[in-house]
């Protein structure tokens, strides 16, 4: 029996690794932290009350601010949402639930590359195909435009989590006289909705910060856009086009427009955490 | 359906159900009748010419090691083996004195319920869970289901534990408890048969005890087929047993018989521990 258990180089790797593991950690936590205080600290002085309930002001003049980019991107959240959450969902339910064999290899792997297709080609895809034709940019092609990109991650997601549900549900539900689909509806949807809703909130906050694919469709506006047939401003094109722009105010706005960005996105992902735990509080007793 | 003879529980193939057979025991109705029943998995066979009576109304065990066929029998009463792909049954299967696969599957599964190894709730509320049934009948009228509810928890002794949170999660109440709310589950709809496939292999023992109980006040209600890796749960429970081994059904016969005097050396190998 020696002296020391465990012996002094298990303790030296132990500390070493833990000290390496804990600097990640660390490394990780301070990019987030470091650009949410950047942000901060460049566009505080620009977020005021006017900041979320002004459009913005002709050059020159102080003040003004995005409330058409909140709303713009709002807008076309919900359409983006509303086009692609139901293909998402009931691509994801089929693809987990129905298909078997070649059909599920071919639209897992369709999926997967179009989850791969860079957001600028799917802007001009979408211009051609709805703004050429319509000659003028609009809410409704930037919503399309982030609506199809929100379908593989949503379809996907809603696959995992259907997979996950154990066989043994499905089997009770079936020896118990429920059909196929009796058992699906009722029993395995219901048995994964929360981590259903985290996956497609986490596919909105993705969708909400591109910025590319509305260059050439949702384009960009000064003012507030009525109704869905005209250009509007969002708050990632926003952004871009106030930080290339010469005047220090509009940069000013836009590290705050950039700070009103990742904090909404923050808190869709602290919420749908929250919504998975819950699910699976509600689901483990 | 006529009376039939103790002698001819493993010969269904010659079963004739004729009043003038010599019968020295005189035993309910087949519920299931097997004959010449064939199993496979892709190219596997997990069966091979079966040939058995399930009488009414009395539990009947099937025992033997693991992969002998015994649970793939049992799944294949209420046809739950047709969900896994690949599987191909040979043969007949009557229930009662009807095809078993002239049956739809729905509704077959609702005369011949089951309950698996692993307790399952659905997560849903234990109300919810005993409903499940019912609900998906819509012959039972909707103000009825209470009712019919307290009724299968109470069989399956399990009311005076959850009438307090009946709307709270099954996944909340304890491994036996869950165990026994799907067997409430699965006798809510009054199946004519209940399936058990190891029901206390995830268990302890008091909880054991418990599901052994519930099924002797349960057996007058349907017939009961368990499968079992305990011999002596198939000895305190079953009034038959059957004995399988690589597919093949070795014996069958009152349970008394199987383990004191079984006639097969197989099953005296099996029963006294010598393999499985």
């Amino acid at each position: 029996m020696s002296a020391s258990y465990p012996p002094l180089s298990r303790k030296i790797t132990n500390l070493v690794m833990l000290a390496l593991t804990g600097l990640c950690t660390l490394l990780v936590l301070a990019v987030l932290l470091t650009i949410l205080g950047y942000l901060l600290w460049k566009g505080a002085s620009s977020l005021n009350i006017d900041f979320f309930t002004k459009i913005p002001a002709p050059v020159g003049q102080s003040g003004g601010g995005v409330e058409n980019a909140i709303v713009g991107t709002l807008k076309l959240l919900a359409l983006a949402s509303a086009i692609g959450v139901p293909i998402g969902l009931l691509g994801g339910i089929y693809l987990s639930e129905f298909a078997g064999g070649w059909s599920a290899f071919t639209i897992r792997y369709t999926t997967d590359l179009l989850n791969g297709v860079p957001s600028v080609v799917m802007g001009i895809f979408v211009y051609t195909l709805v703004v050429l034709p319509m000659h003028h940019f609009s809410t409704l092609a930037g919503g399309i435009a982030l609506g199809i990109m929100m379908i593989p991650i949503a379809l996907r997601s809603t696959e995992d989590f259907l997979r996950a549900v154990p066989r043994s549900l499905r089997e009770g539900g079936l020896a118990l006289g429920a059909s196929k689909s009796e058992t699906i509806f009722t029993i395995v949807i219901p048995a994964a909705i929360y981590g259903i809703i985290t996956g497609i909130m986490l596919d909105i906050a993705r969708v909400a910060g591109e910025t590319a694919p509305l260059l050439f469709t949702a384009f960009g506006n000064l003012y507030n856009s009525p109704g869905w047939m005209q250009p509007t401003a969002s708050l990632p094109v926003v952004i871009y086009n106030y930080a290339i722009s010469p005047y220090d105010v509009w940069h000013k706005q836009a590290w705050a427009a950039g700070f009103v960005l990742l904090s909404g996105l923050l808190v869709i992902s602290v919420i749908s955490r929250m919504v998975l735990a819950r699910g699976k509080k509600l689901s483990h007793g | 359906m006529k009376p039939f003879d103790l002698s001819q529980l493993s010969r269904a193939h010659e079963v004739r159900f004729a009043s003038d057979e010599p019968a020295d025991e005189k035993l309910p109705w087949p519920q299931f009748t097997v004959a010449d029943l064939n199993f496979f998995y892709g190219p596997h066979q997990a069966l091979k010419e079966i040939n058995l009576i399930v009488p009414n109304k009395r539990v009947m065990a099937f025992i033997g090691p693991s992969g002998c066929g015994k649970t793939t029998l049992l799944r294949t009463f209420n046809r739950m083996n047709e969900t896994i792909p690949g599987t191909r049954v040979e043969g007949s299967i009557r229930l009662g004195d009807k095809d078993l696969f002239s049956f739809p599957a729905t509704r077959l599964r609702r005369v011949v319920g089951m309950v698996f190894q692993k307790p399952s709730p659905f997560p849903k509320s234990i109300f919810d869970n005993v409903a499940y049934g019912l609900r998906l009948d819509p012959s039972i009228r909707r103000n009825e289901i209470a009712d019919r509810v307290e009724k299968s928890l109470r069989r399956a002794a399990l009311w005076d534990e959850v009438k307090d949170k009946l709307h709270q999660s099954a996944n909340g109440i304890s491994g036996g408890q869950q165990q026994r709310l799907c067997i409430a589950r699965a006798l809510a709809v009054e199946p004519e048969v209940l399936l058990l496939d190891e029901p206390c292999s995830a268990l302890d023992p008091i909880s054991t005890a418990k599901i052994e109980d519930l099924l002797f006040e349960i057996k007058d209600l349907c017939t009961i087929v368990i499968v079992t890796h305990n011999m002596l749960q198939a000895a305190r429970v079953a009034d038959y047993v059957g004995f399988f081994l690589n597919g093949e059904l070795i014996e069958l016969n009152r349970a008394k018989q199987i383990f004191q005097n079984p006639e097969m050396q197989q099953t005296q190998d099996y029963i006294t521990g010598r393999f499985g």
